[in-house]
């Protein structure tokens, strides 16, 4: 059991610096590429990776922007795309709160949740005393997102003739990536939510791209917590 | 106002419009018990919303993925996590056996 700050640096160093960051900068590349495309300067498409933090919404920003959608409709696109933080922070800030003197921090701390910070967080966290997980996530959480940035100027700056399908691969690492390391989770009830969120993420997609992702998560978890719920009390 | 200006504009409202969600989810986790079933089921909630995304993300892409046939996205996730379940759960090989058939295949086919 990690105790004290120290060592609970040196693991967010070492959980951060493998892949997390590789996958990072590689997925901003593809991010970087794609604003400079889309007409972006390098310093918005800075920004939009430090600002936003999440990959499909900061692809649906400038995608929908380059197709010629109206100002309203590319900001509603691009923050639904990423409805999926508030579930996100609910469900991992008052796992780091013990080391957060001041709750205003947190308002500050949250923009450096990702999937990324998240996930290693739900693996990580039970090994280290809730007193420094604060001082863990700060670590990791910068150092991702200079990951991000760097792979995002990387990919600014022309990645373009790489070769077509190392271009693809690219772009199919990051739902490959996440692929595997959800698959990783051993927690009851989140592997049946994950389970459902699978068919369900697609079919609500169709439903609605703007609303769909969000249905489809409180639906399939609150299912999920559900059947836990009622197996936990019968058994 | 200048086209650059515009952009920008349009840069700074969709940060802001997403750090909506944070804050909203921050102002939430504050009366949370991370010992309480509100926390467990936004759990599962946060779970079913990552593993919808990334299905999503493989079987209805945006953007230049669209171009790859459905099965060869498939078979891309499907042997990252064949390699991953059968060679005790190796983060790397797996993603470098999945990336590697997916790029084979989409570099045989040519696409």
């Amino acid at each position: 059991m990690i105790d004290r700050p120290g060592p609970a640096y040196r693991r967010a160093v070492r959980d951060a610096l493998g892949f997390p960051s590789i996958m990072l900068c590689a997925s901003m590349m593809a991010f970087g590429s794609l604003a400079q495309q889309s007409g972006f300067s390098l310093g918005m498409s800075l920004s939009l990776t430090a600002g936003i933090w999440g990959l499909p919404g900061q692809v649906a920003m400038v995608e929908f922007h380059a197709a010629g959608a109206t100002a309203l409709f590319v900001i509603l696109a691009s923050s639904l795309a990423n409805a999926r933080f508030m579930p996100m922070a609910v469900s991992f800030l008052p796992l780091i709160r013990d080391g957060v003197r001041h709750h205003g921090w947190m308002f500050v701390l949250v923009q450096m949740l990702s999937l990324n910070s998240w996930a290693a967080g739900q693996r990580t966290f039970p090994e280290i005393a809730a007193s420094v997980r604060a001082h863990y996530y700060v670590v990791f959480g910068i150092l991702c997102m200079l990951a991000g940035l760097v792979g995002t100027a990387v990919g600014y700056f022309g990645v373009g003739n790489i070769g077509r399908p190392a271009a693809l691969g690219l772009l199919f690492l990051n739902p490959l990536f996440f692929a595997v390391m959800i698959a990783g989770t051993r927690i009851r009830p989140a592997m049946t939510a994950i389970v459902l969120g699978v068919p369900l993420g697609p079919v609500f997609h169709f439903v609605s791209d703007d609303w769909g992702l969000l249905a489809a998560g409180v639906t399939g978890g609150t299912l999920a917590f559900w059947m836990h719920r009622k197996s936990g009390a019968s058994a | 106002m200048s086209e650059s200006a515009m952009l920008w504009g349009l840069v700074i409202a969709s940060i802001l419009a997403t750090y909506l969600w944070r804050f909203l989810g921050t102002l939430f986790a504050r009366r949370i018990d991370p010992d309480g079933a509100i926390f467990q089921w936004v759990t599962c909630v946060s779970y079913c919303m990552l593993a919808g995304l990334i299905s999503r993300m493989v079987l209805v892409p945006v953007g230049n993925l669209v171009e790859v046939p459905l099965w060869v996205r498939l078979a891309g996730v499907l042997a990252g996590l064949a390699v991953f379940f059968a060679a005790g759960r190796i983060m790397l090989v797996s993603v470098a056996s999945g990336l590697a058939v997916f790029v084979g295949l989409a570099a045989a086919l040519n696409v």
